[in-house]
């Protein structure tokens, strides 16, 4: 049994050490907010936090985590105490302002790596945005949305 | 074109093939068998209407009474009780916003209040929710609003109609004294009113009215609404929604197959007991399709596959890489094709003319990629049939295959569509693959629903991807710089050939998906012959967003830019010249150029290119703003996109649209390819199958034309012409046409 911290929430899961976290938290915890979609860290459909660091789930295995890392994902975020919830609630509102979301697959990725971005740093340069968000890819090219979005969410956290 | 065609296929082309089993629309299910079926409780008003087919060619849109509605159970909206408003798309939403749009349509007829509006997706059922386009149900060619406009338009008004009439008799006056706004029905001398869902249980037992009267498009208040908002914006920024991908049925195991890494190879061996020892590895299948692994959960299948030891058959397969592939191409390209188009004497022409330009364009094979990996849950029922869960595009197609393949009816083929992670043309497929395969699957297994799963690695490598195509042009213009002739030969594979469709598709050895926007040029020339060679290959192929416009519409701007050069004219009034005869592609063009600043100067190394084209009954045109560096690198700057698609439903998801087709456009001509080396696809991921990322998107700003047109589509339409005006403005500061594509081959990125 490996013991992990999901969203504040002590879990047990009886997996392999090697097995991603993204598999355990989709399969083992039937949380599928995380998605799946390269498995190599290339797209970042998966990323979650772990002690507020952006973290892609696909490459990291469960066993490497201990029951004192801090995860978060897409279900607990907006919720989080502390400044990434904070960010959390104003990406969201954003996302939702715009529209972003297209099919919509890669939002929980894009929103994930957005809120790390905002926690900390609340006035993003773009190239600060080209370089925090290039790791998430949107096949459906949402980008100039998530670009406008981070920018007003960080406008929101400023004011 | 292909909305006709498809629709010829579907009825015809399946009664003659062997490989699936005959088309025929079954009776309708009774009302409340749905209702059941769908989990809708009693007391709910559920309407419908059918709309004849006639009604739905093109032509000035009908205001005022259109009937009569027909009465049977095409069922589009639920008032419920609890005074929501469910509408039920029977197209798939992949992100093209189609559920917002369509009940955006129903809403406005039913003076809906928007908040109290609901998306859900209708069950597979051709009978009811054909598309009218292609007689079975299924998503495509960018027609879910061109197809629903008319009959959604009387689902709502004879719902509207209902409520009033049941408001009316409760409190006694004319029903033409009753009156809907904003979700209440009220009586204004009496200062009454009550709610849609007040009504509900009553309207629901009126007789769906014979005729309706439709607003006057004067009256619209959702329609062409500027900020109504996705209805899908909330359950895809929290993590709630769900794609197939999150189907998690009681029971359910997991499998993964592994295909011939060959295209056309089969299984000749296979060792699997490595595979078997991996704890919850579950069982080892081997099957037509593959070797299946299933296993408890996707880690362990996918672990699993990687333990097999598998010998492939090769024997059929294709052992060329693309470069032999091309080569053989420009042999082929020597020889005269099937004909696509003739007009006047192009020989003759040529001989003439006074400027002669020739090019050859190449166009790699290219892969869909949607974020969510293609996967489908099967789970066989008791009763003989299944359920399946899927982002399902062609669900009369699924139906149909997957009823072979468990030898019972496609209505005991029910399927539960999700929303889809993308598609971009790939879940149409007209095989149904990769649905096929979950339900192949689970029948061999038999012991629990079956969620099958592909990886991304499957994706990339597994084929059904935009063909690879050569193209060569000579083309001329006389001494006043006039377009006298054009010829064209365009070689790759049809990815009709072999399938139920190509009966229908392919005229006379030309597949009409290949030639679209090339033989049916816009652009007055006197003198035009288009030709096509379909060489096979087990290389598998399939639409991609916006289908043959990917590769004509690139080729057709990127020479005009060259033979504008020739005549010495500028690239915008050269085009003008020649659509005097296609006002609403004139109209687009002169739009972007316009709010494009085309004609101001721009700094060195900076350049602007334009591109123009029809697809789809829609009208884009693009300008593109680049910039070459000293290193000979391009950064594209800024795009200017003008569309006219008709009436517009929601400006807004048609802006995101022309955004996103933009992106997909010019993100693959950047550095998208699929190449092959002794028949191994060389990518396999997004490492190396390389997608546009945030750094590359350019600024994009979007205008729409307004029009009293019937509605068409935004879908794919926004795709065409962005890669080409990107290609004509580096032409503008380099010289250089960039005529094979990725850029990057050219070193560009």
């Amino acid at each position: 049994m490996i013991t992990i911290t999901v969203n504040g929430q002590p879990r047990q899961v009886d997996v392999p050490d090697d097995m991603p976290l993204l598999w355990v938290l989709r399969d083992e915890l039937n949380m599928t907010g995380t998605k799946f979609g390269c498995g190599i860290a290339q797209c970042g459909a998966c990323t979650v936090h772990v002690d507020g660091a952006p973290t892609r789930a696909c490459q990291t295995p469960v066993g490497t985590l201990g029951p004192d890392a801090r995860i978060t994902t897409i279900e607990g975020v907006a919720t989080a105490e502390g400044p990434a919830g904070k960010a959390a609630q104003a990406v969201q509102a954003a996302w939702r302002k715009l529209d972003v979301v297209q099919c919509g697959y890669c939002q929980s990725g894009q929103i994930m790596s957005a809120v790390a971005l905002l926690t900390d740093n609340q006035n993003p340069s773009d190239a600060d945005i080209d370089a925090a968000m290039d790791g998430n890819v949107c096949r459906c090219a949402t980008y100039i949305r998530i670009r406008a979005a981070i920018k007003d969410a960080a406008q929101t956290m400023r004011a | 074109m292909l909305h006709h065609l498809i629709r010829q296929a579907a009825e015809n082309g399946f009664q003659n093939t062997t490989a699936l089993p005959e088309l025929a629309f079954r009776a309708a299910p009774s009302r409340r068998s749905f209702l059941k079926a769908a989990g809708i409780g009693g007391g709910a008003l559920v309407l419908g209407a059918h709309v004849p087919l006639p009604a739905l060619a093109a032509g000035p849109a009908p205001a005022g009474i259109v009937g009569p509605a027909d009465p049977r159970p095409q069922l589009f909206v639920i008032v419920a009780p609890d005074n929501t408003v469910t509408v039920l798309a029977k197209h798939l939403d992949k992100g093209q916003g189609i559920v917002t749009g369509l009940a955006t349509i129903v809403a406005e007829e039913l003076d809906a209040d928007w908040a109290q509006v609901r998306g859900a997706f209708a069950p597979a059922d051709s009978k009811l929710y054909g598309n009218h386009f292609f007689g079975i149900q299924g998503t495509g060619g960018s027609t879910a609003v061109a197809n629903s406009w008319d009959e959604l338009r009387m689902a709502g008004a004879a719902a509207r109609a209902m409520l009033v009439a049941t408001a009316a008799a409760r409190w006694t006056v004319p029903a033409g004294e009753v009156t809907v706004a904003k979700g209440v029905v009220s009586h204004a001398r009496s200062g009454r009113g009550f709610t849609f869902g007040e009504l509900a249980t009553d309207a629901a037992k009126l007789p769906v009215p014979q005729s309706v009267a439709l607003k006057d498009p004067k009256d619209y208040v959702l329609i062409g609404r500027p900020d109504l908002h996705r209805l899908d914006h909330v359950s895809k920024t929290d993590g709630t929604a769900i794609f197939a991908m999150d189907i998690r049925r009681p029971g359910q195991v997991t499998a993964v197959l592994a295909r011939s890494p060959r295209f056309g190879g089969t299984v000749k061996s296979v060792d699997d007991a490595a595979a078997r020892a991996i704890p919850g590895v579950l069982e080892v299948l081997t099957l037509p399709v593959g070797v299946a692994v299933l296993a408890k959960n996707t880690w362990t299948a996918i672990k699993g596959r990687e333990a097999l030891k598998i010998t492939w058959d090769d024997s059929k397969a294709e052992t060329r890489g693309t470069e032999r592939m091309l080569a053989d191409y420009r042999k082929l390209a020597d020889t005269a094709g099937a004909v696509a188009a003739s007009k006047g004497d192009a020989d003759k022409a040529f001989a003439e003319a006074a400027t002669v330009v020739e090019a050859e364009f190449t166009f790699p094979y290219l892969a869909h990629a949607p974020m969510e990996p293609l996967n489908a849950v099967v789970a066989l029922n008791p009763e003989g049939g299944c359920t399946i869960w899927a982002g399902s595009q062609f669900q009369g197609v699924e139906q149909m295959v997957v009823a072979h393949i468990l030898g019972c009816k496609p209505e005991q083929v029910k399927i539960e569509t999700q929303w889809a992670g993308g598609s971009f043309g790939r879940r149409a497929t007209t095989t149904a693959d990769y649905i096929a395969e979950a339900a192949i699957v689970a029948k061999a297994y038999g012991k629990a629903p079956v969620h099958l799963v592909w990886t991304r690695e499957d994706d990339i490598q597994g084929g059904r991807y935009r063909p690879l195509f050569l193209h060569r042009i000579k083309a001329a213009v006389d001494k006043a710089g006039t377009l006298v002739a054009w010829r064209q030969r365009i070689v790759g594979q049809s990815f009709m050939a072999g399938t139920p469709f190509e009966k229908v598709m392919v005229k006379d050895g030309v597949d009409a998906t290949m030639v679209e926007g090339a033989s049916d040029m816009a652009y007055a020339v006197p003198n035009l012959a288009v030709d096509a060679h379909s060489p096979a290959s087990p290389v598998t192929t399939l639409w991609w967003r916006s289908v043959g416009h990917t590769h004509t519409a690139y080729a057709k701007e990127v020479m005009i830019d060259r033979l504008a050069k020739a005549a010495g004219k500028d690239p915008l009034a050269f085009r003008l010249e020649m659509l005097k005869d296609h006002p609403r592609l004139a109209g687009v063009l002169k739009l972007a150029a316009e709010k494009a600043g085309w004609g101001q100067p721009l700094a060195k190394g900076r350049g602007r290119g334009v591109a123009v084209h029809e697809s789809f009954n829609s009208f884009v045109a693009h300008v593109a703003e680049v910039t070459v560096d000293d290193k000979g690198h391009v950064k594209v700057d800024r795009v200017v996109v003008a569309i006219d698609c008709g009436r517009v439903i929601n400006p807004d998801i048609v802006k995101a649209q022309m955004e996103g087709g933009t992106g997909w456009g010019i993100g693959h001509a950047l550095r998208g390819e699929i190449t092959m080396t002794d028949g191994i696809v060389d990518q396999s991921n997004f490492d190396s199958f390389l997608p546009m990322r945030m750094s590359d998107m350019p600024a994009v700003e979007v205008h729409i034309v307004p029009s009293q047109e019937r509605p068409t589509g935004a879908g794919e339409p926004g795709v065409p012409t962005s890669a080409p005006a990107v290609a004509n403005a580096v032409f503008s500061v380099t010289g250089q046409p960039l005529q094979s594509l990725p850029f990057s081959r050219a070193g560009l990125v």
